[in-house]
């Protein structure tokens, strides 16, 4: 009896689905295509990183702490005056390898919303270590208004919220063009509109951020680093934007070769101790 | 317990004699995974898997408990809690990697162990409640993952909750007024985070306790194994430990290599970008998908795109929750006098050949996107699902001339079984 | 033939020095996954230990400049009130006629002040006996027998150096580690 109305259901199950699968292969005949191209799949680029990497890559790579720095100075000078790094301290700058008394100091030039101690209005101060970056915004409403409607992203956790990482968003930040002819041809509706910008590593091509690297020298390096070319400004950014979205990558990797090593050498063990308690019932070959 | 041969439980010293009198504690552990528990000798790696979800159940209560010390349930903080746990709290990126890839290899595990089932027909009798159990259990984890997945408060996790409430929208009458109750209201907020936390918290205890009942159920029968025939004598066991307290534990340190490896070098690798990104219930995600451990059923839902009689929604709804349920009726389905699939060829093609690729098929394109080709490769793999369970499975396992069995384990093993020549004379050997 | 039904007695065959082969890799196993679970413990008991966004706290700083002589001010330290007080001449007469060797807990207002600063009193405001918050830091609280501080829960009370004179608490009002630059006063 449960057989039977096994049966009859699991028919019933397969023909409806059997029905919708009919009426998607009538579709795609009547169509004539079996998914509409777009202009997202057909010109959208794949994320690829600077030549040569970056040093955090790999299972043994290390911080570039002169590149986080730049990276860090990048983003101060550029990013900030629109992206938020809401879930960075001040005070984690010192993994980048500056001392206290650099933290202190480089806290005490960013100003913080704060309250008057007299009056408890709504005032400004400048940062302790102990605070966070603060937001360029103050609400997301200010934030759409400012640019556009389009709310900048906090960039903490950006090299994470995206496929390819830091390297998709060093393809971003260096990939700005004018949409190709053959694009335009095809997907006449693809061209960027009012205040949009075309960029082929975006999911759908047009992007409201303004190119915001946009000479060589834009950012001044101290001394003894590489020329602040567009190039080395995206990668460094993106190094930095590593390190924030994921600042224990390095010590996590050191930590795993510790945690692999010795499961490999427990797991040598138990294996033999396995084969010594079976060697007794172990079957005969025959 | 099981077998007449059971080792019996012997108390070494007063303090044992003690707690043996007044709480035998130990006896129940010497007969439950100890000596006293006599095992088919000739268990394959599959029947590691059992112990593994054990273990991974653990390792979820316990990081589980360490990560709620950190976390907020609270729409403001939540997302921001668990940021403060991956950079402040001392080793919590640990912890909560370790949680998030947990509940990914606890699936791995899961699935194995239940696909082993099927290939040896472990459901049939005298284990059907065993197996009821374990498809209870692998429901209550299904519950407990998706309520995880929404703690973090990220992009997937709010839209995630708003997808799989959704489903009970597509209930006939109540529905509607039902995704509203689970939710506390129209839409995933506060209330639905909070009561997700509670009952993620508390479900583990009960799958805690229906293993608990899932591992009585398997002392009463004992473990079933490769050759799919009864244990016999005591030549067809060893006892469970040392044995398979040994392969266990080197089926662990091999199954942990392979988690940290994931932890450490590449811990979002089963996760999604998206879920880094704060919930915004103003912006959908390009392309929602749940975690990976539900694509096959996420495919079976989106199959149906064809209204018949009822909205293509509800066929949806019914076929995913009837494609798990149908499991429970497996024993009842399955009507072949063999268990085993190296004894039924017929049944061992249907298995490599159409349910194994079907299942591949599920998983691939319930995290594809909803397009074409897609949707119409999980339709023909939807159909096959249920004609695998309801309809194949029944006429073959009644048509089918099963391959011949060994005598017994022992034979199975060695080749031959001198009980089998000697009859009584082997019982007194024994 | 007893072996082919492979139960599990196996020989108990024991070396000339005493350990089987087999008991050294199972001894060596079973150690292996105690080192493992010890290694374990590890993260599991620091994790709950102070976060680095809570230590990165435990310093306090005050701009005392305004702080004339007879006034306190109530602060936070580490989640927890601080009294910093100028004291007045009276108070610091008061504190230095008592014979210390008579106290509970004796120590000196100069000991419990930095040199050249003995004027100014800092204390954590948390009672030595129970955690409470003592009175006496705020205008017109009382400030118990000794003119310092009085903690309402048993009864305690601190005089003007803040030390314990009267009640149930063991020590002195904590003096939490500080220095004083200039107008800024940082504590930890």
């Amino acid at each position: 009896m449960i057989r039977l109305v096994g049966i009859l259901i699991g028919l019933g199950f397969s023909f409806i689905v059997l029905l919708a699968f009919g009426s998607g292969v009538l579709t795609v005949i009547d169509q004539g295509y079996l998914k509409e191209e777009t202009a997202e799949h057909a010109f959208h680029q794949e994320a690829h990183g600077p030549d040569g990497g970056f040093q955090f890559e790999g299972l043994l790579g290390t911080w570039d702490y002169a590149q986080l720095q730049r990276g860090y100075q990048v983003y101060s000078e550029v990013c900030s005056a629109c992206h938020s790094l809401n879930f960075v301290a001040i005070r984690d700058l010192q993994q980048l390898g500056y001392s206290e008394d650099q933290v202190k100091a480089e806290a005490a030039t960013i100003t913080v919303p704060g309250i008057d101690p007299n009056t408890g209005e709504a005032t400004t101060r400048p940062a302790l270590p102990t605070d966070y970056f603060p937001a360029p915004y103050a609400n997301s409403v200010m934030a759409a208004a400012a640019n556009g409607n389009a709310i900048p992203p906090d960039l903490s956790l950006m090299a994470k919220a995206r496929h390819g990482g830091p390297n998709y968003i060093y393809s971003l930040l260096t990939g700005y063009a004018a949409p190709s002819e053959e694009l335009l041809e095809e997907f006449p509706d693809s061209a960027p509109g009012a205040g949009l910008h075309h960029n082929p590593y975006f999911a759908n091509l047009n992007l409201a951020m303004a190119p915001p690297l946009t000479t060589d020298g834009q950012v001044t390096y101290a001394e003894g680093n590489p020329e602040p070319t567009i190039e080395q400004m995206a990668a460094d950014v993106s190094a930095f934007l590593m390190w924030t979205a994921e600042p224990q990558l390095v010590k996590r990797r050191q930590t795993g070769w510790a945690v692999l090593g010795f499961l490999l050498f427990a797991t040598i063990l138990a294996w033999f101790a396995k084969k010594q308690v079976w060697a007794a019932v172990k079957p005969r070959k025959h | 317990m099981s077998f007449p041969w059971a080792k019996d439980y012997q108390p070494q010293n007063p303090l044992m004699r003690f707690l043996d009198e007044k709480l035998p504690l130990p006896r129940l552990v010497y007969n439950a995974v100890g000596a006293g528990y006599p095992v088919p000798r000739n268990l394959s790696y599959f029947w590691n898997f059992g112990v593994l979800a054990g273990f991974f159940l653990v390792l979820q209560i316990v990081t589980g408990v360490v990560l709620a010390m950190h976390y907020a349930p609270n729409t403001l903080v939540a997302f921001g809690s668990v940021e403060h746990i991956m950079r402040d709290v001392n080793w919590g990126w640990l912890m909560r990697y370790t949680h998030a890839n947990g509940a990914s290899f606890f699936f791995i595990v899961i699935y194995i162990h239940i696909f082993r089932g099927f290939f040896y027909a472990s459901y049939k009798p005298p284990r059907e409640m065993i197996w009821l159990l374990g498809v209870v259990i692998f429901l209550l984890m299904m519950a407990t993952a998706f309520m995880g997945y929404v703690l973090p408060w990220g992009q997937m996790s709010f839209w995630g909750a708003q997808v799989i409430t959704g489903l009970f929208e597509a209930i006939p009458l109540v529905g509607p007024g039902l995704k509203t109750w689970l939710l506390g209201g129209f839409a995933p907020d506060n209330a639905a985070l909070n009561r997700f936390f509670s009952l993620h918290y508390l479900l583990p205890f009960v799958i805690a306790g229906a293993v608990i009942l899932h591992i009585w159920a398997l002392h009463i029968p004992g473990s079933s194994n490769p050759t799919g025939v009864e244990v016999k004598q005591e030549s067809d066991t060893v006892p469970f430990h040392p044995y398979y307290t040994a392969k266990d534990g080197f089926g662990l340190g091999v199954a942990l290599i392979i988690f940290f490896a994931f932890v450490f070098f590449m811990p979002n690798m089963l996760g999604h970008p998206d879920n880094y990104i704060e919930a915004n219930p103003l912006s959908t995600p390009a392309h929602i998908v749940p975690e990976w451990y539900f694509y096959p059923f996420y495919a079976i839902l989106r199959a149906f795109t064809f209204d018949f009689i009822l909205p293509a929604k509800l066929w949806g709804v019914l076929a995913m929750f009837s494609a798990i349920l149908v499991w429970f009726f497996l024993p009842w389905l399955d009507k072949s006098p063999v268990r085993s699939g190296h004894y039924r060829p017929l049944f061992r093609k249907f298995f490599w050949f159409g349910l194994i690729p079907c299942m591949a098929v599920l998983f691939y394109c319930g995290g594809a996107p909803a397009e074409e080709p897609y949707v119409m490769i999980s339709q023909i793999a939807t159909a096959y699902y249920f004609l695998h369970f309801l309809v194949i499975l029944p006429i073959v396992s009644s048509i089918e001339r099963p391959d011949p069995l060994p005598f017994s384990i022992t034979e199975a093993v060695l080749g031959s079984d001198d009980n089998a020549v000697l009859g009584d004379k082997a019982q007194a050997t024994a | 033939m007893a072996t082919t039904t492979g139960n599990a007695e196996v020989a108990d065959v024991t070396g000339e020095d005493g350990v089987r082969r087999r008991d050294f890799i199972e001894i060596a196993a079973v150690s292996a996954a105690g080192v493992g679970a010890l290694a374990t413990l590890v993260p599991l008991v620091t994790q709950m230990a102070p976060s680095a966004d809570v230590l990165a706290e435990s310093t306090t700083e005050l701009d005392i400049s305004a702080l004339d002589v007879g006034q306190s001010i109530k602060a936070v330290f580490r989640k927890q009130p601080v009294f910093v007080r100028r004291l007045t001449p009276a108070e610091i007469t008061a504190a230095n006629d008592v014979d210390v060797d008579s106290l509970r807990d004796p120590q000196t207002l100069a000991e419990r002040t930095l040199p050249g600063h003995e004027e100014l009193l800092v204390v954590m405001g948390v009672c030595t006996h129970l955690g409470c918050v003592p009175l006496g830091a705020a205008e017109g609280e009382n400030k118990g027998e000794f003119g310092g501080y009085f903690c309402p829960c048993h009864g305690s009370h601190y005089d003007t150096a803040a030390r314990i004179r009267k009640g149930p608490a063991p020590k002195n009002l904590q003096v939490p580690e500080y220095s004083i630059s200039d107008t800024t006063l940082v504590i930890g």
